[in-house]
This record gives C-alpha cells, structure tokens and sequence, in this order.
C-alpha cells in the first residue's frame, strides 16, 4: 500500500514539473515570424504586400542576432494568395537554437511605401524544452543510442519489480543533481573560472545525492531500498548521471533546459529498463543456447531493442 | 616477479574486465566503431587506473575505511582530470570523437572495483601489475570489439581498405555494438566449456 502511494507520489512529482515546463511560454515580440522547417522562414505582415516586391529575395536581410555582420543568403520568397504571409527559403539549414531577426527593406503595400520591417524568429521556450526532452527520451536514448548506464542496465532489468523503482528513483536522482550541478557550475565554477574542475565538483554532488536518496529510502520504503540494495549505491558508478551536467554544460543549457534533459534522461533510462525487464522475465522462459545465458543473450536482444530506437531518429515535432 | 606476470595475465583474459566481468561495458559498445577509437580510449583508461591504482596503494594506510569510496573518486577524478587536459594536445581529432568517455572514465566501475579489490590491500609493486593488467584486458576488449566492427561496418582496419565489397552498415550502428559484444562472450564462454568442460557463470554486469 504504501509502495503504491509512494510512487503515485513521485509520478504527481514528474507530471506537475511537466506541466510547469510546458507552461514556461516565451513573450513574443510585437512582430514576430516562425521557423517553417529548418530551412524555411515565415513571416507575416498586417497589410497585404506587393507581389513583385514581395518575390524578391534581395529586399530581405536576415541575419542571427547575436551577429548582425553574417547575413544568411536567402534563396526564394513566395507570396500567399492572401499576399501577407512570406515563405523565405534558405539553401543551408538554420540553427533553431538561436534567434533570428529578418528585416524586410522598402516595403511596398498597395503602392504605398511602408518603410522598413523587423521581425524576429526564434522557437518558443516551451518548444526549445519538449525538443530536448523527446530527443533525451526517445531520439538519443542514453542507453539504446548513446549507450550510457549499461552496467546498472544489465543489472537491474531482471524483474520488473526492481526496473520500476530503480528508474523512478534514478530519474529524482537525476533532476536533483542536474538542478545543482547547473548552479554550482554557473554560480561556482565560472564565476572563479574553474571550470577545469566540473568533473570532480560534478561527480561529488551527485554522491551527495545518491547517499541522500539511501537514507530517505531506508527510511520511507525499506522493502524496495531491499529490493534495490546494492545497485541504489552504485547510481554513483552510473555513467548517465555524470554525463547528463556534461551535456548540459557542452551545450550551454540554462536551468530549465537542464532540468528538462535531466528529465529526459531520467524517463528515457526508466523505459529502457521497463522494456528490458519485459524481455528478460519472458527470455527465462525460453530455451536458450547454454553459451548464450545469462548476459550475452541480454546484449543480443538490448541490440534488437537499439535498432528499433533507430525509428525514432526521424522524429521531429517542430 | 612470477606474480606479478601472473597478475598481467589475470586482467588480459581470465578477469578480462569486458568479456569476463561485464564491468565498464558503456565504452566497450559506444566508441568502439573504430579501432583507432577503442585504441584511444585504452591508453587512456591504462593511464587512469595505473596511476589510481598506485596512488590508493601508496596512501592506504592513509584513508579511513568509511570514507574510502569517496576519497577513491576524488582520486580517479583528478586522474582523468590530467587525461582530459593531455589527449586533446596529441591527438585532438581522435579525441574529439571519444571526449565525452574520456571524462566518463571517472564512473567506470572497472577502476573503481580494482581499487576497492585489489590496491585498497596490497602494496605498491602488485598493485602496478593489477592496474596494468586489467587496463591491458581493457584495451584489448575494445581493440577487438573495435576491430570486429570496422572491418565488418566499413571494410577497412586503421582506416586502411580491405574489402571493397559493400560493407555490412548494421556493425556500426549502435545495435551492433551489443550484439558483436553479445557474441564475443559468447564465444569466450564457449573456449572455456572447450576447455574444462563446464560452462562458466557470466559476471554481474557491475
């Protein structure tokens, strides 16, 4: 029973944080155009534009707007039959990550001249954030394409049982400690330019943690800190946990980009494990050659599990 | 100095640390694509638990039982900490493909189980060998795996072309990974049913 609300709990825990993520939105600025594909531009005006204007790429500067001095070639425009919505196409891929601003030189509306348009473009923050959680949970699986955590993965998807709790308390694990290793590393580490020291500041926290989690586990639900025994300690010994901040520092992520691949990881690395476990308590079952018990079956069939992750590699929402 | 050889041979195949332990087996699937790669990442992994191993041996007397397992991570940090800092100055393209392992080598549990096994107890001199040996067994685990999927993956080894039929794309996907490594224990389980005629319990994967 308690084990019940125990995780019932911890589930409340993730979807709340979901829902607060998702809810992060970005205010947008007056005049704003989206990102189409991830070579294509659309942008809106509030007045019907003249076409022959319109259809020339010359009359649009676009650039990032962290360096105004690169402008990005632009390939074609079109016009909509409403004449107010322009598809700007680009001939290399644009980076999503970061904001664009498209200026439209001489705009010509009805024969009246308009003067000079700016837009910006950038991806929402609530979509930068579900972008990093599938790519964390289903494109780059950490176990089946990153191969991160195989040790523990292999060690605990025995049962289904123990799969469950380790991949719930894994993912706490994970968000705390991707919590505070983006603070220490932003509010530490950089501010006295060590950043040479992440790996063992990193490393160090995410024990902390780990030793957290045992006591509290000891305490709220012994029969799954039993069930878990030792491999509750060997989080430390996790590759995934101490890859995770590296990511998030590699790639410059802010808190709730960090908070989100932590995120990711966590859930990513609990449905391997589920998934795995489901496999083995039937593989138990069947009759396997005597020299392929045991592990190097469990890596034959983690490798057909990989290549059905491969499908996933063509996922995109935005 | 019998030992000691014996002690070599030890890590390098009977407690091979990949086909026999199971232990570390994220970078024996991961960087293992090509040779040159799993090559890399040995030496380094060589130079961490070499110098982790002598390190523990040297201060054991001086670390408190209870507070050994952190005091060994500090160690292996700052060990990999000098690693990380030397690789990219020899060779900066290889390392560019293995640096994120390079760092992970903190976490492997193949060094951290030696020291807590093996350097933890005995002195300067054996503990060396030990090291050595099980980052030899390492390196040879990932030279194989690496050698086994390039030559299948792309048809080539160090990057040097032998088949030029159309190469079998699926060893270098990360599913092949698991399975040629899959298959490799495999096959050393069977050498050894060959051998004394009872076949052995595969390792705990930690």
């Amino acid at each position: 029973m308690k084990k019940i609300r125990l995780s019932r709990a911890f589930l409340a825990l993730g979807v709340a944080l979901l829902v607060t993520l998702s809810c992060v939105s970005y205010s947008e600025a007056s005049s704003s155009g989206s990102f189409k594909k991830d070579t294509e531009i659309t942008i809106s005006f509030s007045a019907p534009v003249d076409d022959s204007w319109a259809k020339n790429p010359s009359n649009y500067n676009v650039f990032q707007k962290t360096d105004p001095d690169i402008k990005v070639p632009v390939e074609s425009a079109t016009l909509d039959a409403r004449r107010t919505t322009v598809d700007l196409k680009f001939q290399d891929p644009l980076n999503l990550s970061s904001e664009y601003t498209v200026e439209a030189k001489d705009v010509l509306s009805d024969g009246k001249l308009l003067g000079k348009l700016e837009f910006s473009v950038k991806k929402s923050q609530a979509q930068i954030l579900l972008t990093i959680l599938l790519g964390a949970m289903l494109i780059n699986n950490f176990v089946f394409t990153k191969y991160l955590g195989l040790c523990i993965f292999f060690g605990v998807s025995q049962k289904k049982e123990t799969s469950i709790g380790m991949g719930i308390t894994f993912t706490v694990v994970m968000v705390l400690s991707a919590i505070f290793c983006w603070a220490l590393y932003t509010y530490v580490l950089l501010a006295l330019q060590l950043q040479f020291l992440k790996i063992i500041v990193f490393i160090g926290t995410v024990a902390i943690f780990v030793q957290a989690m045992d006591t509290i586990l000891r305490k709220v639900n012994p029969y799954l800190f039993k069930k878990l025994g030792v491999y509750l300690v060997l989080i430390v010994t996790n590759c995934i946990i101490l890859a995770v901040p590296l990511i998030n520092v590699d790639s410059g992520y802010g808190l709730f980009e960090s908070i989100t691949e932590g995120l990711g990881a966590g859930v990513g690395f609990a449905i391997a494990l589920f998934l795995m476990s489901c496999v083995r308590e039937k593989l138990e079952l069947c009759r396997v050659p005597a020299v392929f018990k045991g592990l190097p079956i469990a890596f034959v069939v983690a490798g057909l599990f990989a290549l059905a992750f491969l499908g996933f590699s063509g996922l995109s929402i935005f | 100095m019998n030992r000691n050889i014996q002690l070599l041979w030890n890590g390098l195949i009977p407690e091979n640390p990949i086909f026999r332990l199971a232990l570390s087996m994220c970078p024996a699937v991961a960087v293992t694509t090509s040779v040159e790669n799993g090559l890399m990442l040995g030496l380094a992994v060589i130079f961490v638990q070499v110098f982790s191993s002598c390190t523990v041996a040297i201060f054991r007397s001086y670390i408190h039982p209870r507070i050994r397992i952190p005091a060994y991570v500090i160690v292996i940090a700052l060990w990999v900490t000098v690693i990380d800092m030397i690789l990219p100055v020899i060779s900066p393209d290889v390392y560019k493909k293995v640096e994120l392992f390079v760092k992970l080598i903190v976490v492997f549990a193949i060094i951290i189980s030696r020291l807590e096994l093996f350097a933890s107890r005995e002195p300067l001199v054996p503990s060396f060998f030990d090291g050595l040996g099980m980052g030899l067994g390492f390196l040879f685990g990932l030279v194989v795996t690496g050698a086994i999927r390039e030559f299948f993956g792309t048809g080539r080894i160090f990057g040097f072309e032998i088949l030029d039929s159309g190469p079998l794309l699926i060893m270098i996907l990360p599913a092949g990974g698991f399975f040629v490594i899959g298959f490799i224990m495999a096959a050393f389980n069977w050498i050894e049913y060959k051998i004394t005629g009872k076949i052995p319990t595969s390792g705990g994967a930690h």
